[in-house]
């Protein structure tokens, strides 16, 4: 095997994205334009007279052959003077405003991307500590209750949970607000991040940092709930590996603290296996989002796809999921990179 | 070894599990309890339409609108005074349906393209390696919103949607153990006295995959439950007409703000519980066959 260092890993791996991404993106072109079902005459439902569809194809571009449509595609996603001059990469026309999709998806996005990171926060707060708990009381009662919540929260469908949560905290006891980001009767923070909570303290407003907290709260808490599961049985089984490992028993034996083998040993070495497993649940959090973002008028990024479901709006949707693939790879890129960099074994 | 020794002794290996479920202590419990929730569950659905109190899909005359649960109507009644007793009972039949079709798909696709693939190896295996990886690594639920929202409703198009994200579970499972399996002796064995390819794949190769392949199998029924489920929430189900309980939920939601939890709970309840039973039994099923495998 040949050794290499840290940025020769880092640059093969970037380059090993491409390939990924190209046929990422192929895939998505071939389920929305190669699959059955034409996008105009779905979107009409077939009831509109022949010459406006075919005004349209021609609009959006897709009474062009189809390698002629897929090099469209293609070209837009990786024209950089598009990319400098809008902030966004050409995603196409939408169906139902012709406005750029790309510019849609942009202004959405970071209501998602607020909503996944408090959400995975909360997810590895409580699932590292109750994974912790669980394997120091190893096959005692309080063991198994932590274990059935993993497998509980693996089974219930996160919309399902929002809506409960809807019901007790917001109708019954009207302590936090169902929707939105941000109450209606409180200006949004001026966008410099597009994170409400970055926001409100940049702008040094309290108030409305507080007011977008009390919004993020039960969606974050739902999704973060959900997700919590995964971790808490992957840090359960890797807890409880690394405590019979020997330097574990010689840490002991040397005489040090429990609290300080439990955290600072056997976590600490636990921990790299977590960090993949974040990398991988933030694909299935994006998947939340969305239900989540649906149960919560949460206007992010998965709400627009599903506004644009019902607006039939495909080539909205197939710009949303492309930006969905491009967030899942970059994010795969980054744990990769990171994970290398906490341990040189990989490098090798 | 002669084909005729190996082959029962790998069917035995193939029903020791079940056969000494209750001896494999709290994994064996736990893949009883599954299937208890599970068969309970189809029975209900099989049944339901023969003893629900009253027909599901019809407005009663006399009943009132959205009414709290009382003797009459024990699970209360929803916006089109239709009994939710009885729509509860029913409501399983789509989400099994679909669950299954995209089951057998998925493994109608996802079980040979991983033999085969893992088996030749090379250059071929690499590059489905990598599709494969990139659907896998992907939201799945995003993909299936796509192909859904293209071929449109119907219990077929759904499976089928779902059933292109779960495809790759299949793949790899079968592969990482096909690509230790191809390299025992027994495999070499065959190989010497001149079996062909096929025939070391589904005689020899196959039947050690199996019980891998059936923990990813019951997981796989909770998932796409709880697809099929997110699908119809943001309006991409099978149909209106039929009770369901992923329709029964969505539809509940837009009376949350009066109270009315009876809606939204009962059919609530069944999904976790049915996506609970096959959870239950998967991960079971996968602490008794290998212990330090943890999904």
């Amino acid at each position: 095997m040949i050794l290499m260092g840290l940025r020769s890993y880092i640059a093969t791996r970037i380059l090993l994205t491409i390939p990924t991404l190209l046929l990422l993106l192929s895939a998505v072109f071939i389920i929305m334009r190669v699959l059955p079902g034409d996008p105009v005459s779905l979107h009409f439902e077939k009831k509109a007279d022949p010459e406006l569809m075919d005004a349209m194809r021609h609009t959006l571009g897709l009474d062009k052959p189809l390698w002629q449509q897929y090099i469209d595609y293609i070209g837009g996603l990786i024209d950089v003077g598009y990319l400098l001059k809008n902030g966004y990469p050409n995603l196409g026309k939408s169906m139902q405003t012709f406005e750029e999709v790309g510019g849609q998806i942009f202004s959405a996005f970071p209501a998602t991307l607020e909503l996944a990171i408090y959400s995975m926060i909360i997810a590895c707060i409580l699932g590292i500590l109750l994974g912790v708990v669980a394997s120091k009381s190893y096959n005692s009662i309080l063991d198994h209750l932590i274990r059935g919540f993993g497998t509980i929260t693996y089974a219930i469908p996160v919309f399902f949970l929002g809506i409960i949560f809807q019901l007790i905290f917001g109708v019954y006891l009207g302590w936090l607000p169902t929707g939105l980001r941000i109450s209606p009767n409180v200006e949004p923070p001026a966008t410099i991040t597009g994170l409400y909570t970055i926001d409100s303290l940049l702008e040094g407003n309290l108030f409305k940092f507080a007011e977008s907290l009390k919004a993020l709260l039960l969606p974050s808490l739902t999704l973060g709930i959900i997700l919590s599961g995964m971790f808490v049985r992957l840090t359960r089984t890797n807890m409880l590996e690394t405590f019979r490992s020997d330097f574990v028993t010689a840490a002991r034996a040397r005489g040090l603290k429990e609290r300080t083998v439990t955290l600072g040993y056997v976590l600490r070495n636990a921990f790299l296996p977590i960090l993949t497993m974040m990398g991988l649940q933030f694909a299935m959090l994006l998947g939340g989002a969305i239900l989540t973002e649906t149960t919560f008028s949460w206007p992010g990024l998965g709400r627009y796809i599903v506004n644009r479901i019902s607006f039939r709006d495909y080539t909205a949707i197939q710009g949303a999921v492309v930006v969905f693939g491009l967030f899942v790879t970059i994010v795969s890129l980054v744990v990769d990179i990171l994970y290398a960099y906490l341990d040189p074994r990989i490098r090798l | 070894m002669s084909r005729n020794e190996a082959k029962p002794r790998m069917l035995a290996n193939l029903f020791l599990p079940i056969i000494s479920l209750k001896r494999r202590g709290s994994s064996g419990w736990m893949v009883i309890f599954g299937l208890i929730i599970v068969l309970d569950l189809v029975t209900m659905t099989l049944v339901g339409p023969y003893i629900a109190p009253y027909n599901p899909s019809e407005s009663l005359a006399g009943a009132p609108i959205k009414a709290p649960p009382s003797l009459q109507y024990p699970f209360g009644t929803n916006h089109l005074r239709q009994d939710m007793l009885s729509r509860t009972l029913v409501g399983g039949s789509i989400m099994l349906q679909v669950a299954a079709l995209s089951v057998v798909v998925c493994f109608l696709i996802g079980v040979p393209i991983g033999l085969f693939s893992s088996y030749v190896g090379g250059l071929f295996d690499g590059i489905v390696s990598m599709i494969i990886d990139a659907v896998y690594a992907f939201p799945g639920l995003v993909i299936a919103i796509a192909i859904a929202a293209m071929l449109g409703p119907g219990v077929i198009n759904i499976s089928l949607s779902i059933a292109v994200v779960y495809i790759p579970s299949y793949f790899r499972i079968v592969r990482s153990q096909v690509l230790s399996i191809k390299e025992l002796t027994y495999v070499e064995a065959a190989k010497a006295i001149g079996a062909k390819w096929y025939t070391i794949l589904i005689r020899y190769v196959f039947p050690n995959v199996i019980p891998s392949i059936m923990v990813v199998t019951t997981i796989n029924f909770a998932d796409a439950i709880l697809t099929a489920a997110g699908l119809t929430f943001i309006g991409l189900g099978v149909t209106y007409d039929i009770p369901d309980w992923g329709w029964d939920l969505t539809n509940g939601r837009n009376y949350l703000a009066t109270g009315a939890w009876w809606m939204i709970t009962f059919p609530g309840i069944m999904i976790v519980l049915l996506a609970l039973g096959f959870t239950l039994m998967g991960e079971g099923l996968s602490e008794m066959l290998n212990p330090k495998l943890q999904r």
